[in-house]
């Protein structure tokens, strides 16, 4: 299968990561068994089947092993001014699975991961309320509480992506994203407590919630979306939240934009109406083709990405069997099916969902096939269960233009070379 | 705080969503916010002007401000130094290939430039500026906008004056009626003639090493 595009560079050798490297190393050490006869690794006795290894108290709380050190957090210097207000990128390029480890879940902050106590941590409820209410940390920790894996992906992921191809690899075309099980309390247990007789018919009030930051983070929340399922948290995989995800308490809110799910949360305000907040005015808004800007464009919409083979994941076996495996996730609900394509989108497989899909959370799909060895150009695309279909970033464009900054939601192009090596790619 | 049991069908929508409530009463955890501190963390500032305080700033003095404060990031005229945000200029070009999104030229209220300027500016040193001085920025940023006269006193009363010029620049998300064409049956076979790559980010080469 051959492509029409005329300008096909060499490979810079410097952008040729790591994985190439391992494939050459690979194809030898699987030659060389072949060629030399029995295997040292089988045939000598190493020194880990002979010493000991590390006791129990060496690692009380433990890190990756350090050849995965490559599965870490990265930057992109370019995007913002600097790195207080600013972002990372989550490796989902080297993950499996649907949870995100914490320690090497993306970052966003507007001024900077503050350090915030439990025993400094005060949470406030106040506005149209019975009575407006101060919680400690002790006290949030004894209301009933529930579990809840969703995702968190900033309005922004893929958003450098609107105009064309720009970064190379999944951990930076799709990484403003983590996947969690949080544990918490309802947001509507918190403002029954506080009472909301005093705000009359609640079908038209809004919460006002804010973080402990300088930046504070303030956004506006229709009732109604406060009192169906926004959990106040306070743990995620098991543990504390980590501090730059908002330790002690941060506000999650399922299948909407990252932006609004407040960390180091410490007021929440009963209102009449939106405050129209920097962050849902100046940001977080999305400008069309016309100079109109969307507001209040809180849902994400159904997404996916093939995370291997990828750029930053390229293919190192050879022809063969190949795994080819990705996320998808709908903020409108459960992911009900993901279709891959090899040729760009002139046709397409069913892949296979490794757990049914489950509301507002990534969901892991798998093709597994056999690669001849010739190019590929890799898509996939997700359906939710309201019907919804990923679309190309031309039919995105058709309907937005180039300025929505936010909200980028289209199928992703990787091309997959003879070599393994795999680019991102716009396809026509 | 009272803690008599209290009933949850206040309204439909209570009742609708608090489905299966697990208790029956208050919990009656946590302890009432005192005026002080609601006074302390509560500052927001609505789009009619509600939660502005008492005070007032004209544009000559947000200027002095703005050398002292401000300009450092955001440029003497609000202009913006490298790439800390500008906040002034882009009229007119919300429509073009690439728009210059200032407080002048996008923002539709001018409460949210004094609610975040008082709560969250300078950088590095949020709410340390008094009202008059927040007052005072704000006018200045007008003036740099073109939006008032070099004699504008910003207060509490001249609030509301200000016309922001992209003010009904703004719809509310329509995704479900306007792109309610991705809710489809998906083609699964021939959907295309033929692909070409049109666009390679190799090419562009600005990702990080990942050495």
């Amino acid at each position: 299968m051959t492509f029409g595009f005329k300008d096909k560079k060499t490979p810079s050798r410097r952008q040729f990561l790591t994985g190439a490297a391992a494939a050459g190393a690979g194809a030898m050490a699987a030659g060389a068994a072949k060629a030399n006869g029995p295997d040292p690794l089988i045939t000598e006795v190493q020194y880990w089947a002979q010493g000991f290894g590390d006791g129990v108290d060496a690692t009380p709380y433990g890190l990756p092993i350090e050849y995965e050190a490559d599965v870490i957090r990265r930057n992109v210097e370019w995007l913002t001014a600097d790195t207080i207000s600013s972002i990372n990128f989550t490796p989902i390029h080297a993950l499996d699975g649907t949870i995100t480890p914490q320690g090497c879940a993306f970052e966003r902050h507007h001024s900077g991961a503050i350090e915030l106590r439990k025993e400094d941590y005060r949470l406030m409820i106040n506005g149209l309320v019975d009575t407006p209410l101060v919680f400690t940390y002790a006290d949030l920790e004894r209301f009933p509480r529930e579990n809840h894996v969703y995702f968190c992906e900033c309005a922004a992921n893929t958003g450098m992506e609107w105009a064309g191809a720009q970064l190379n690899g999944a951990q930076f075309t799709h990484g403003m994203i983590h996947n969690m099980e949080y544990t918490g309390v309802p947001l509507r247990t918190i403002l029954e407590e506080a009472g909301l007789d005093a705000a009359g018919d609640l079908s038209d009030k809004w919460v006002y919630v804010e973080g402990a930051d300088a930046s504070s983070n303030g956004r506006s929340i229709p009732m109604e979306k406060a009192l169906d399922d926004v959990l106040v948290a306070f743990k995620a995989n098991g543990e504390a939240l980590r501090k730059e995800h908002g330790y002690p308490v941060r506000l999650v809110v399922p299948g909407w934009e990252g932006n609004m799910w407040v960390k180091w949360l410490r007021r929440v305000e009963v209102m009449d109406g939106p405050v129209e907040s920097r962050e849902e005015t100046s940001k977080y808004t999305d400008t069309l083709a016309n100079g109109i800007s969307r507001k209040w464009t809180w849902e994400m919409d159904a997404k996916s990405v093939v995370t291997s083979p990828s750029p930053q994941s390229p293919i190192t076996h050879g022809a063969g069997p190949l795994v080819i495996s990705g996320l998808a996730w709908s903020g409108r609900g459960a992911i009900t099916r993901v279709d891959v394509s090899k040729d760009g989108g002139k046709t397409w497989e069913t892949a296979r969902l490794a757990k049914p899909g489950e509301k507002m959370a990534l969901t892991r799909f798998y093709l597994d096939t056999e690669w001849d060895g010739e190019e590929m150009l890799l898509q996939s695309r997700a359906m939710d269960e309201t019907g919804y279909v990923q679309p190309t970033k031309a039919e995105l464009r058709e309907v937005r233009g180039l300025n929505s900054i936010y909200h980028n939601n289209c199928i992703q192009t990787w091309w997959v070379k003879a070599s393994g090596e795999a680019e991102n790619v716009e396809v026509s | 705080m009272s803690k008599c049991p209290k009933s949850f069908v206040a309204s439909a929508l209570i009742a609708a969503l608090a489905a299966g409530p697990l208790w029956a009463e208050k919990l009656g955890l946590g302890r009432p916010a005192l005026p002080e501190e609601v006074a302390a963390w509560d500052l927001d500032v609505s789009p009619d002007g509600t939660g502005l305080p008492e005070g007032s700033g004209d544009v000559w003095t947000g200027d002095e401000l703005f050398a002292d404060y401000c300009a450092v990031c955001h440029g003497d005229f609000a202009e913006g130094v490298g790439n800390w945000p500008k906040l002034a200029g882009g009229k007119g070009t919300l429509d073009h290939e690439d728009p210059l999104k200032t407080v002048g030229s996008y923002w539709p209220y001018l409460s949210t430039t004094w609610d975040y300027v008082n709560r969250s500016m300078p950088f590095g040193n949020a709410q340390s500026l008094t009202a008059d001085e927040v007052y005072a920025i704000v006018a200045y940023i007008l003036y740099s906008n073109d939006l008032v006269d070099e004699d504008f006193v910003l207060s509490k009363e001249t609030f509301m004056e200000v016309e922001m010029p992209n003010a009904d620049g703004f719809i509310v998300d329509d995704r479900l009626t306007a792109e309610a064409h991705f809710v489809r049956d998906p083609c699964m076979e021939n959907c295309k003639d033929n692909v070409e790559i049109t666009m390679r980010a190799r090419v562009l080469d600005v990702t990080p090493e990942t050495e």
